[in-house]
């Protein structure tokens, strides 16, 4: 296959979990929209990140996307490959699955504590690799070097390695069945930001020695400012704005975008005036009306429109795409020699 | 000078002056943990104080004796825990040699805490408006019957939507964020004169952190309370908090006005800190990791400077005591042989 297609390219994915009454025949009544119609493209080498509050269906996606849950409608194509139709039970049997790996959020919980950190790190490379003896050993030796883990603590266990020694244990696991595509769920939540620095030091690194791909998913928006190429921010289940990060951080088109952003404070800078406060709770994600805005109600800019046509995601700007009738003016005319797409 | 409108007549004859300057005094604290691997010197000679009104974060990795310092205002520190010297007056009152009954009359009316996880810390199975009730019977001078009443004012206050139906609901059916506006309802039910938030937005997602800060700013505000931040975070110290005390393995390093210890950290480690957090810089590679770890605090050879094995500034004198107390203008303080210079 050509360089040029995504790594990963997904579209159209939604996850419906059935919710509340059941009738007689014992079907929902009701269905609970968690993922709403994604899609994503992941490039290979690129890094793109995934913000939005908890309970906007980030999680839900990763997991569809790690293939532990099965998607209700929407094609997964990974490496050329539709991984999307083969069944969560069964994806543990086919090769991709060695490809994409995940780093776990909290490095001492997703640690079996009962293994050493070489145990943790030899388990995916016994079960989807089926290595043994010498082979396994150098595998091992050669994750733990990768990610500067010093050989002497493979035989300890969790409780004796500090956060910063779990947390490279979770990524040598990670990378040492060689994947293509690693996910990592706010990998450095955890840990103070003076080892925070030299885990994310780590990771970008890794990924230019390994030429891996990542969706790094984040409530730290410092942070995935640093390490993304792009953004995905994500309200309800749906994508509300992609692009390019330094762009979205420079001029955020969607409402809610902006106020996410205007909430991440800064060192040295307050940032109490300019913010946006979006009133009120998300709307329910039950089945939500397909014709109102899911931010309608929290949203400043709430118009007649909103309420009657819910707007889809378009591009504003080439790369940049937002689902909102009226994008803040900075990410659609801030280069002027381009013409926008799809505006009115 | 007082005048008689800020004392404070509590039961028992307990009477704490909230016009007091300062109102809350920690001088010299030391304090120091026996376990059975050794004893744990999680304080030494901490000094700072806190006018009413003034909003004041202790900043510092995890292990650097923050919370330490707040359990100990509070007398809430483990067993184990022993002050070893040093003083805590709050408005008039020296709480350490205070007896427990004393100490009751004051904590949760004038002296309140907001902790970390406020789904451990609520009563799990007591509705939220009982258990803000609770409060005010054993401190507010409020009848059985008006207490229900008071309770919903107080959820309404703190703007959780419906507040009548959400005082019969249990902490499990609320939110993360919900659940921590029920424990600011909590501590601000008597209008404490100094309010202690222990991380209190550790966990929440970035727009609820904002919604949460702003409310006890907003609160704290009104009532003219003082409030203690205790965070890692840097950029959220500083968005609220008019001075930040810096601490590092159970010292406080550093004293200043938010504006003056980012323009001008004079602190080897605080001027680490600073660097080490994302937000400021736009490139990861211009983040600077700390090296180093905390030393061991059960070690009988803790050098005077606790950083100085850390530090890049390190000369043969940083290991003679004593460690050196410059106080600068404006009431910077800082703790060190070899600061940096003076920025431009």
């Amino acid at each position: 296959m050509s360089d040029a297609e995504p790594l990963l390219d997904v579209a159209g994915l939604r996850k419906l979990y059935p919710v509340g009454a059941r009738d007689w025949r014992g079907a929902a009544a009701s269905r609970l929209h968690a993922v709403d119609g994604v899609s994503l493209t992941i490039g290979r080498g690129e890094t793109v990140g995934l913000v939005g509050e908890s309970g906007c269906g980030k999680s839900t996606l990763v997991r569809l996307l790690t293939r532990l849950i099965d998607p209700s409608d929407g094609t997964i194509r990974f490496d050329g490959a539709d991984v999307g139709t083969v069944p969560a039970r069964r994806f543990g049997r086919v090769p991709q699955r060695a490809q994409i790996q995940m780093v776990f959020q909290d490095a001492t919980d997703s640690l079996n504590p009962r293994f050493t950190a070489g145990r943790s790190i030899a388990d995916p490379l016994m079960r989807l690799r089926g290595l043994s003896g010498a082979a396994l050993r150098a595998r091992i030796e050669e994750a733990a070097r990768l990610t500067g883990l010093p050989p002497e603590l493979l035989t300890r266990f969790p409780h004796q390695l500090s956060g910063g020694q779990k947390a490279r244990v979770g990524i040598a696991r990670a990378i040492a069945v060689e994947p293509k595509l690693l996910i990592l769920d706010e990998p450095t939540s955890a840990l103070d930001v003076s080892v925070q620095v030299v885990i994310l030091q780590l990771l970008e690194d890794l990924k230019r020695r390994l030429n891996l791909s990542y969706l790094f998913v984040s409530h730290d928006l410092n942070v995935v400012r640093l390490l993304c190429d792009r953004i995905l921010v994500m309200y309800l289940g749906r994508i509300v704005e992609s692009g390019r990060a330094a762009e979205i951080f420079r001029a955020p088109a969607h409402p809610y975008t902006k106020a996410l952003l205007s909430a991440v404070p800064t060192p040295g800078v307050s940032s109490r005036e300019r913010r946006i406060a979006l009133p009120g709770e998300p709307r329910s994600p039950v089945d939500p009306d397909p014709t109102i805005c899911a931010l309608y109600g929290r949203c400043p800019k709430g118009t007649e429109r909103c309420r009657s046509e819910a707007p889809a995601l378009r591009e504003i700007a080439p790369g940049r795409y937002a689902a909102c009738h009226f994008p803040y003016e900075g990410a659609v005319s801030s280069e002027p020699r381009l013409a926008v797409a799809g505006s009115r | 000078m007082n005048d008689a409108g800020t004392i404070v007549e509590l039961r028992r004859g307990v009477r704490i002056d909230r016009g007091r300057t300062p109102l809350l005094a920690v001088d010299q604290l030391s304090l120091e943990f026996r376990t059975r691997s050794g004893i744990v010197r999680a304080l030494e000679n901490i000094s700072f104080d806190l006018k009413r009104g003034e909003t004041m974060a202790l900043v510092g990795e995890s292990g650097s004796g923050k919370s330490v310092t707040a359990y100990a205002i509070m007398g809430i520190n483990d067993e184990a825990a022993r002050v070893t010297g040093g003083s805590i007056v709050f408005g008039g009152l020296d709480l350490l040699s205070a007896d427990r009954k004393t100490l009751d009359e004051i904590r949760g009316r004038e002296l309140a805490i907001i902790f970390q996880n406020p789904r451990v810390a609520l009563n799990p199975i007591r509705p939220i408006g009982q258990q803000i009730a609770d409060v005010l019977l054993r401190h507010g001078n409020v009848t059985a019957r008006e207490a229900p009443d008071r309770a919903i004012e107080m959820l309404a206050k703190v703007r959780i939507p419906d507040p009548k139906r959400r005082a019969a609901a249990y902490p499990f059916e609320l939110s993360g964020g919900m659940c921590q506006r029920v424990m600011i309802a909590l501590a601000l039910a008597c209008e404490p004169a100094l309010l202690i938030a222990d991380e209190p937005t550790t966990g929440l997602d970035i727009t609820t952190q904002a919604v949460i800060m702003d409310l006890v700013a907003e609160l704290a505000a009104s009532q003219h309370m003082a409030t203690l931040l205790i965070t890692h975070d840097l950029g959220l110290a500083s968005e609220y908090c008019d001075r930040i005390a810096v601490m590092h393995a159970g010292h406080i390093v550093e004293i200043a006005r938010t504006a003056d210890l980012f323009a001008n950290p004079r602190h080897p480690y605080t001027a680490k800190l600073i660097a080490a957090t994302p937000g400021g810089v736009d490139r990861l590679d211009a983040l600077t990791s700390i090296t180093g770890n905390l030393p061991d605090l059960r070690r009988n050879n803790l050098p005077p400077c606790r950083y100085s094995e850390r530090c890049e500034r390190r000369a043969a004198d940083c290991a003679e005591p004593p460690l050196p107390r410059r106080a600068l203008s404006d009431g910077h303080v800082l703790f060190c042989q070899h600061p940096l210079p003076e920025a431009p």
